[in-house]
């Protein structure tokens, strides 16, 4: 099987992209998102939510959520590039909001092949937010890794790193059960069920460790850890992606700071220690970036490349991350270094994203395993 | 192929062609051993067998396929990439007129007069006439316009002095194509262009002598200029206008300049399973079958990692030349063109490097002994990387480039 040459992006996923591009630089640039998520540089501030309802209701009604949902379970049916696309704009945005949560749910419940999980994917499609609940206090990033029980249709344990938990209408955990790991739908407002929410340094989206105690919960899929394992590509995809939008930001912003910053009397980009380094940056987003809509496109097209191409796409990316974070803040000078200048906002989105689902060594481990066979 | 990846009714139509006749026509396995690439040609009966091939496909209709009937060319549009991805597909060996395929031809075909190029343009193509650049010297390598050889003008002819280096395949070709000075009071204004016939002048104002790379091989050489006297006719474009003129040459170089080169290729470079010298995938089978510090390189985790990079690295800059072809995908039209040759070369040169670490002790073994792991192909693909790091513009002069034609910022000059 091979891929079409235009990586899947046709008119529609490409009048999706610019109509996203177009939303974003609308309602929210870095200005009014760093008002609103960066009002209070308190070290030891409150632990709270800061986002906008009012524009994620506008996008649900746009029908972002339903992209990805599959005609039958009242969605649109767009390959997986089309929600590449909006997470890189939403990347490109530092969007807060529970989209990116909502598209990995959303891939996970496509595999679990039930009438519930049906069910739920047209909630989603409609508007209803969800996340997944799905790592355990040692940050494992393997599907069958879980601190939370079933027993009957009731959890017990405590999920970690669920990105986006205040914002999500609905939790999909995965649960030990007798034979294996289920996925579960559970309601975050249900008897039984406890929000910590986490301290995080990224101002653009919230974190929380959830505990369950005897917690209601509907099955999805009794065996979670495959659908989940099958949810995987796309779900490095769509982290990828965000961080290609944010590297991009990052390239750019500093790009024009170098244009018009003078030392020396000299713009800084005319020196080569400057400009060097920034043309590394755009070599690493422009190769992560390739890598990505390359894995999104097999996730469809070419399915049995897909984990490979993916690990591929999310270690480009998460390496792209760090690097383009750093250097943004780095040529910003004593500016980049100040809470005041938007570069901080993605520079905590970037590093945030590069760990998640595993940073560019985990993916690369990965696939040396698979390409290599393991190491004696 | 169009964005939408499929072949307009031209290409549809030639495609079937090419492959119709390559099916029939190719030239089967070399009698001679055949270098990794044109650049290292040294062996007459190599070149000869490469011709031979050359000449057959573009007697087909394979090579100058976009060029206009009256230079001799196919009179096709958008066809000389179906023609490559074809003769790739084929495993055919490779075009033996790199840098007159590359470099000569689009600059020939845009800037000289009319009549010249009729004259030069079909041998060109054919492969009977092999071309090489002459743009570096002893002082003007990263800084072109420096040249010092000088053009003088003697009635309707130019008598040319200088000092050419890094010119490969001059030992064999019969013209090149020659950056030089026409003017002492302006740096880039004070430069001309010309197509020169150095075969038919040598031992009359041409001397060319092989220069010995690092790694013991020739493959270039120095081509000294001694009153070598040139017909205006050769001229290309304006008296001063040189500069232009080079960057036409140079774009094409860099696989961004509006004539698609033809290549063809793959015959020697691929073994059966895909990993050959200077693939990323190779390494995976060179660790498995090396040792290093007592143990088989492919259970090393810091040995794993880089190999992965690498592999990934090799994807990423395939999956860049796919994303080029489609327009909805590049922000800046230059901005993955420009950036082939940088990333080619930096690739291989690592890919090389880490093959040698992977090697272990038995790194230190060359291509004259005999328990060289892999004949000591590595360690030469590593030292003959710089070649190409260096050349057609140094890498440090691509990231200017793209730092300043891309990102917009200030000149470093």
């Amino acid at each position: 099987m091979t891929q079409s040459i235009n990586f899947g992006f046709g008119q529609d996923e490409t009048m999706l992209r610019d109509s996203a591009a177009k939303f974003f630089s609308d309602n929210c640039g870095p200005n009014k998102i760093h008002g609103q998520v960066a009002d209070n540089p308190d070290v030891y501030r409150a632990i709270e939510s800061k986002w906008d309802q009012g524009l994620w209701k506008e996008i649900t009604e746009l029908g972002w959520t339903a992209v990805c949902v599959p005609e039958a379970a009242g969605g649109i049916g767009m390959p997986v590039v089309a929600a590449v696309a909006l997470a890189e704009e939403a990347g490109n945005a530092a969007f807060p909001s529970p989209l990116i949560a909502t598209f990995n749910a959303t891939f996970a419940v496509r595999e679990c092949q039930s009438e519930a999980a049906t069910k739920l994917l047209g909630e989603i499609a409609t508007g209803t937010s969800a996340t997944l609940a799905i790592t355990n206090v040692k940050g494992s990033w393997e599907a069958a890794d879980t601190d939370v029980s079933a027993n009957g249709d009731t959890l017990t344990g405590t999920a970690y790193f669920v990105q986006d938990a205040q914002k999500a209408d609905v939790l999909v955990v995965s649960a030990k059960t007798a034979t294996g790991v289920a996925l579960y739908r559970v309601d975050p407002t249900a008897a039984g069920v406890t929000v910590h929410a986490d301290g995080i340094i990224d101002l653009t989206r919230d974190q929380a460790h959830i505990s369950f105690d005897g917690a209601a919960a509907e099955l999805l899929a009794a065996d979670g850890a495959e659908a989940l394992t099958k949810a995987m590509p796309a779900i490095l995809c769509i982290t990828a992606a965000d961080m290609i939008g944010s590297g991009e930001w990052l390239l750019q912003t500093t790009t024009e700071y170098a244009q018009t910053r003078v030392q020396f009397d000299r713009p800084l980009g005319f020196f080569q220690a400057v400009k060097h380094p920034l043309v590394n940056v755009m070599l690493a987003i422009d190769a992560a970036k390739s890598l990505t809509y390359n894995a999104a496109c097999a996730i469809d097209e070419e399915p049995e490349t897909a984990l490979k191409l993916a690990r591929m796409a999310k270690s480009a990316a998460s390496d792209m991350a760090v690097f383009s974070s750093s250097r943004a803040v780095q040529f910003h000078g004593g500016i980049g270094f100040t809470w005041e200048c938007y570069v901080h906002l993605f520079f905590k989105r970037q590093m945030h994203n590069h760990i998640l689902y595993g940073d560019g060594k985990y993916q690369r481990a990965q696939l040396a395993d698979l390409l290599m066979g393991k190491a004696a | 192929m169009s964005e939408t990846g499929k072949d307009t009714a031209e290409q549809a139509e030639f495609r079937t062609y090419c492959q119709k006749w390559l099916a029939e026509n190719h030239p089967g396995q070399p009698p001679v051993h055949i270098p990794q690439g044109a650049l290292e040609l040294s062996d007459p009966a190599a070149l000869e067998w490469l011709q031979k091939w050359q000449k057959s496909a573009y007697d087909a209709g394979l090579i100058g396929v976009d060029y206009s009937e009256d230079c001799g060319g196919g009179g096709k549009t958008d066809c000389q990439t179906i023609a490559n991805q074809e003769m790739q597909k084929a495993k055919t060996p490779f075009l033996p007129n790199i840098i007159g395929l590359g470099m000569a031809a689009p600059t020939v075909y845009f800037h000289a007069q009319e009549g010249t190029k009729q004259e030069l343009l079909q041998k060109l193509l054919s492969g009977e006439e092999i071309w090489c650049q002459g743009f570096s010297e002893p002082g003007a390598g990263s800084d072109l316009a420096n040249q010092q050889t000088f053009a003088r003008k003697e009635g309707d002819s130019w008598v040319i002095n200088g000092h050419k280096v890094w010119t490969s395949l001059a030992h064999f070709a019969s013209w090149m194509i020659l950056l030089c000075r026409t003017s002492k009071d302006d740096k880039y204004n004070g430069l001309s262009y010309f197509a020169v016939p150095i075969k038919s002048a040598l031992g009359k104002g041409v001397t060319v002598r092989p220069l010995i790379k690092m790694t013991g091989e020739t493959g270039f050489n120095e081509v000294i200029f001694e009153d070598f006297v040139v017909e205006d006719k050769y001229r290309l474009d304006d008296v001063g206008a040189g500069w232009k003129v080079a960057m036409t040459t140079l774009a094409h170089e860099r696989g961004a300049g509006p004539l698609t080169t033809p290549s063809a290729g793959g015959q020697v470079n691929e073994k059966e399973n895909g990993a050959s010298i200077g693939s990323a995938a190779a390494l995976i089978e060179l660790a498995k079958n090396s040792y290093r510090n007592g143990k088989t390189a492919a259970d090393d985790g810091a040995i794993r990692d880089q190999i992965m990079q690498l592999m990934i690295r090799q994807e990423g800059f395939r999956q860049n030349q796919r994303r080029i072809g489609v327009k909805a995908l590049n922000v800046h039209p230059m901005r993955l063109p420009l950036q082939f040759k940088l990333v080619a070369t930096e690739m291989n040169q690592d890919i090389a490097e880490l093959a040698y670490e992977i090697e272990g002790a038995a790194s230190s073994l060359y291509v004259n002994d005999e328990n060289a792991a892999a004949g000591g192909q590595w360690q030469l693909a590593y030292m003959n990387s710089f070649g190409v790091t260096i050349a057609a513009g140094a890498n440090e002069i691509q990231r200017n480039i793209l730092g300043e034609r891309v990102l917009n910022l200030a000149k470093s000059k």
